[in-house]
């Protein structure tokens, strides 16, 4: 279990003064200066060693993905993007951030730009965090006050601007590619990869995004040292991250946990444990609503982080945990994921603008039992006509949730067709 | 050079191309909806997908550019499964109303559903519909069978360079609109040929006819100089549509609408048989009554005050049959240039387009002179455009301010501007001098002024002192907005010693000086000026020159005949006869053939071979195809004149209704309608 000491969101809970007063004193901005002048590279390189992986769900090494960026910044400028459109079903761990440790992201947004060579950081906002953008607003200008951004940053000679973005409520603009041209004042739709952000990002150039809470512990890295944060968690999966915990729990919770704590764990000592006992759990979606769930067996005794979930095929995603106790209807409830991706489909490419439309119809039909057996392999076989053949993401994500159900609860859902077909 | 393999087989294709360019030199073919050559990949039908080694899932070919060492397959279950998906998505909300569809018989889905497509639906639940969408006079749209590849909001975006047409919605209710607006360009009926699916249909077209049923031939447009490659599909007598022919240094494998919708003019207003005015009435007569009225009046008159005008659509055989029979009668008094443009025969650079449509594109300044090209030749503005969209290419403009679908450095109104550019003192100058390859463009708004001597003067001494004129380059251009001009002017169809040009002849016959006026097509003048002398109209629509004739001798139209237009670059073209004349029309120079033997001057050719036979040995241009021979420069220095005032006017107001046969199309009438007095004309003409 994580020690108070370990702990980088001293404020997730917004007990504490969230303003640049209260953030100083939880020691942010304390040595910001002294941290840029370990140069690019060092930063880089302690990211690196750090093991830190990105925390918007992909899991990419973020030190890596920094080196990606041209070394010297050309005749294009170079960008970072915070990607605060946090929209992912049973996810709320950025949100704190934003309202309870604005000047977090802040510092970390300095750190970042520095690194990776930019003069200008946008942070697209979702457009629903109304008092979270108001917030971020405050302390972006507090900071402007303090000489922390702006020209000669933190004293550091380099000049780092920071705008706030605030979105329309898509949840496609989470995507990278699509909150870029979201930013630029295009239609949400991702873009192709090749070209990667990297060489071909925002308005042409250069362009690293990272998650809110990705950004927001660079810092704290950076002070405490890459071996402290790696010596967290499990290896390759290391340092602490936030567990949102959802749905059929005594006390749902936010909370920050060491990488690679074991589910049971996990909700038994801060989520107070399933509605009814452990033994009353049906399943439960351990990473947002875009990952398979896990049946209880699985549940028992798997780990929180990236590498343990992927052997039990499903993922980390956010660890946005949705604990479902056996009074769900798990059909019903995969269906209305379903109508959420068939909503949120930016409805660019084909499989997943005509799929996802299709499959919700199919959950729906399966939910009440109006189908047959084979209906459960056609519906199968769409997802995996969808599954690796979109631009984006999301076409997996509408996938992955009823590949998840399926592959656990069949049974279940050959009773409903036999009950359906009894009662006829 | 990337290597790659591509099933197996290895191949060496330049760096930059994408996976399904190189599929396709390795006799690979992908299929494909989104994807087209000519516009910005979008890779959203993922119909292409392909399977790459090392790659975890499937790869969209059109998008992925080749790398060394790449390892291709597009013959494994794993991509076959993957088209097979794509295609069942695509047709799980596509309409099963192939039977009543326009585009039965030639569409991208309904061919390769032979392909990929399931025998039988999996899909149980009921079909999208979406609204139809107004798009203007040409566009039929039915939306349900939209399959969102966006090849139409590409082309409007980045080819016609207005950005009317988008998507709103999303998800499954994606809806490609113009939100009820007409789709403002010259060139929009070419979404209708990009549409891989029946969405975007033909409206005058619609339900005309099977493509089958259709005979193919392969023409030349007229209705502008540029000479586009069309393709006309004709039943029995009726020419229905008029498609583009790929043709790399004309048009690509665009059309505009004025030349692909214009057709239906063909069937209105004809003249099927010789006529003569009897006590003030035009009767019909047969080709031997015109005739001899024709000879009875030439036998009463001298040379001198006989002369003839040759039209817009006027095709080489007939203006050159034309000019020999002037000649053996002693006419001096001919001219091909109805509006009256300042261009000189006896110089071949100082008329055409030199520096060619394709030239364009290795441009790097352009400098427009009272011309619109927009209007003026539209698939020439798209070549414009699509240089301009390399970012090579500085644009400025001298003549009145207009949206040309790029922007542009506004010079001035008057000619005035130009002799600032000619002495330095503009800004734009400095770009001049930096300029590799500059390149101007006269107008006919530039051409047909009482100063316009003076301004090609002024244009030839900017061409000169500023690097136009070189070894493998000459930027010196004239944009024709008459099909038959260039052509006119290669076979001499121009006043010869003490003739009178156009405007000469107008008012010669108004002070009955000139008493025979023989006009081989010629509309587009003062017919007013006429009323006093015997009218001769040759030609194939009842227009305003026929309206003044004394004898009408019906000649064939383009679609009719097979004969010779030289374009504005000086490219010699045929067109092909696709259908009879109509009536007893004839083709002109067979015409022209029959009244010199009625009026004792026998031309000696009985046949088309020997008449262009006898042209080639008169004017070796002739004697080449679809071929452009560089003109030498070699400017006369001629008298000039002083600049006017005077703002330039823009020889085209209506794009849509220019000649005989879009006066007299129903279709273009709507056009006009819509474009040029309606609603739609403000964002078609207004600045942006």
């Amino acid at each position: 279990m994580l020690q108070e000491r370990d702990k980088i969101f001293t404020n997730l809970y917004g007990q504490a003064d969230w303003g640049l007063k209260g953030a100083k004193k939880r020691g942010i901005w304390s040595n910001t200066k002294e941290m840029l002048a370990l140069g690019r590279e060092k930063i880089i390189e302690d990211v690196k060693n750090s093991g830190l992986r990105g925390r918007g769900g992909a899991g990419f090494s973020t030190g890596m993905k920094w080196s990606f960026m041209p070394k010297e910044a050309g005749e294009k400028p170079h960008y970072l993007v915070v990607n605060a459109d946090e929209s992912e079903p049973g996810t709320c761990k950025d949100r704190d951030i934003l309202r309870h440790d604005p000047h977090r992201l802040l510092e970390g947004c300095v750190i970042g730009s520095f690194a990776i060579g930019a003069k200008a950081c946008y942070i697209y906002i979702r457009g629903e965090f109304y008092n979270e953008a108001s917030n971020i607003q405050v302390a972006i200008e507090e900071a402007y006050q303090a000489g922390l951004i702006g020209k000669n940053a933190c004293g550091s000679g380099e000049d780092i601007d920071i705008y706030l973005h605030r979105g329309a409520g898509a949840y496609i603009c989470g995507e990278e590619t699509a909150l870029m041209e979201s930013l630029e004042g295009k239609k949400g739709q991702p873009r192709l990869k090749p070209p990667f952000p990297a060489g071909v990002g925002l308005y042409g150039c250069p362009t690293t995004i990272n998650n809110v809470e990705t950004i927001a512990v660079v810092p704290e890295i950076l002070r405490r040292g890459a071996s402290w944060f790696e010596a967290l968690g499990k290896p390759k999966n290391s340092g602490t991250k936030i567990f949102c915990i959802s749905g059929h729990v005594n006390t749902p919770c936010n909370v920050e946990e060491e990488m690679g704590i074991p589910l049971k764990e996990l909700i038994e000592k801060h989520a107070g444990g399933v509605r009814g006992g452990w033994d009353n759990l049906l399943a439960i979606i351990p990473g947002g609503s875009s990952v398979p769930m896990l049946p209880k067996s699985i549940c028992d005794d798997v780990c929180m982080d990236f590498d343990s979930l992927r052997a039990v095929q499903s993922g980390l995603g956010t660890a946005g945990i949705i604990v479902m106790d056996k009074s769900t209807d798990i059909v019903k409830a995969i269906a209305r994921l379903s109508h959420f991706y068939m909503h949120e489909s930016c409805g660019q490419c084909t499989p997943c603008r005509e799929g996802t439309g299709w499959m919700w119809r199919m959950m729906e039909k399966l939910a009440v039992g109006d189908a047959k057996p084979a209906d459960i392999d056609r519906l199968l076989e769409v997802t995996k006509q969808i599954e690796g053949h979109t631009i984006c993401a999301l076409g997996d994500a509408a996938a992955w949730p009823i590949q998840g159900l399926i592959r656990h609860f069949r049974p279940e859902i050959e009773r409903r067709m036999h009950l359906a077909k009894q009662a006829a | 050079m990337p290597n790659l393999t591509i099933d197996d087989k290895q191949i060496e294709v330049a760096a930059g191309l994408t996976v399904i360019q190189a599929c396709e030199l390795a006799g690979v073919e992908i299929p494909r909806f989104c994807y087209h050559d000519r516009l910005q990949i979008a890779g959203n039908c993922r119909m292409c997908l392909v399977e790459m080694e090392k790659a975890p899932k499937p790869i969209a070919s059109c998008a992925m550019p080749v790398s060394e060492g790449m390892v291709i397959k597009t013959n494994t279950p794993l991509v076959k499964k993957a088209r097979e998906g794509v295609m069942e998505f695509l047709l799980i909300n596509h309409p099963l109303d192939c039977p009543i569809c326009d585009q039965g018989g030639e569409c991208d889905l309904q061919d390769q559903a032979f392909s990929y497509g399931g025998g039988q639906s999996r899909f149980e639940e009921n079909k999208r519909a979406v609204d139809e969408k107004y798009m203007g006079p040409l566009i039929k749209t039915t939306m349900t069978r939209c399959i969102h590849c966006t090849r139409c909001v590409r082309f409007a975006e980045e080819i016609a360079g207005v950005p009317d047409i988008g998507a709103i919605y999303r998800g499954e209710k994606m809806e490609i609109t113009t939100l009820e607006q007409a789709v403002a360009s010259e060139l929009s009926a070419n979404v209708i040929d990009l549409c891989p699916v029946g969405a975007l249909t033909s409206k005058p077209y619609a339900f005309n006819a099977r493509p089958w049923e259709l005979t193919k031939t392969e023409s030349i447009d007229v209705l502008d100089a540029v000479g586009a490659n069309i393709r006309i599909d004709t039943r029995g007598a009726e020419v229905l549509r008029i498609l583009p022919r790929l043709h790399e240094d004309i048009n690509e494998e665009w059309l505009s609408d004025k030349s692909r919708y214009a057709c239906d003019g063909l069937k209105r207003q004809r003249l099927d048989k010789p006529f003569v005015r009897v006590n003030g009435a035009l009767q019909p007569a047969s080709w031997d009554e015109a005739f001899a009225a024709i000879a009875a009046k030439i036998a009463t008159v001298k040379p001198a005050e006989i002369a003839a005008i040759a039209g817009d659509l006027a095709d080489v055989e007939a203006m050159y049959s034309l000019r020999l029979l002037l000649d053996s009668l002693g006419v001096a008094s001919r001219d091909c240039r109805q509006d009256g443009a300042v261009l000189d025969a006896n110089d071949r650079a100082s008329y055409i387009f030199n520096t060619s449509i394709a030239g364009i594109e290795q441009a790097d300044l352009l400098l427009l002179i009272g011309t619109n090209p927009r209007l003026e030749a539209p698939l020439l503005n798209a070549r414009i455009r699509k240089r301009y969209l390399t970012g090579k290419l500085k644009i400025a403009m001298v003549g009145e301010e207009f949206d040309l679908t790029y922007p542009y450095e506004y010079l001035g109104k008057t000619a005035g501007a130009l002799e600032k550019v000619l002495s330095a003192r503009s800004a734009f100058a400095k770009q001049l001098k930096e300029a590799q390859n500059p390149m101007l463009i006269l107008g006919m708004g530039a051409l047909t002024r009482e100063d316009s001597k003076g301004i090609v003067a002024t244009a030839v001494k900017i061409a000169e002192k500023f690097g136009f004129i070189k070894d493998g380059w000459n930027g010196y251009n004239v944009l024709q907005t008459a099909a038959g001009r260039v052509g006119g002017l290669d076979v001499k169809f121009v006043p010869t010693q003490g003739g009178l040009s156009t405007a000469e002849i107008l008012i010669s016959a108004q002070n009955k000086k000139t008493k025979v006026v023989y006009l081989l097509g010629a509309d587009e003048i003062d017919t007013e000026k006429l009323k006093n002398a015997f009218v001769i109209y040759q030609g194939h629509h009842g227009d305003k020159g026929a309206s003044v004739a004394d004898v009408i001798l019906p000649s064939a139209a383009y679609t009719e005949k097979s004969a010779c237009y030289v374009n504005l670059e000086g490219r010699v073209q045929y067109t092909q006869n696709a259908t009879l004349p109509v009536g007893e029309a004839r083709e002109d120079w067979k015409i022209i053939r029959a009244l010199s033997a009625v009026l004792g001057k026998t031309l000696p050719f009985d046949n088309i071979n020997a008449l262009r036979g006898q042209l080639a040995a008169e004017n070796p241009v002739f004697a080449t195809r679809d071929e452009i021979i560089p003109a030498a420069w070699n400017p006369n220095a001629g008298s000039s004149t002083a600049l006017l005032e005077t703002p330039f006017q823009y020889p085209i107001q209506n794009f849509y209704q220019t000649d005989v046969i879009s006066r007299a199309s129903k279709t273009m009438a709507e056009c006009a309608k819509v474009f040029v007095y309606g609603k739609g004309a403000d964002s078609l003409k207004k600045v942006g």
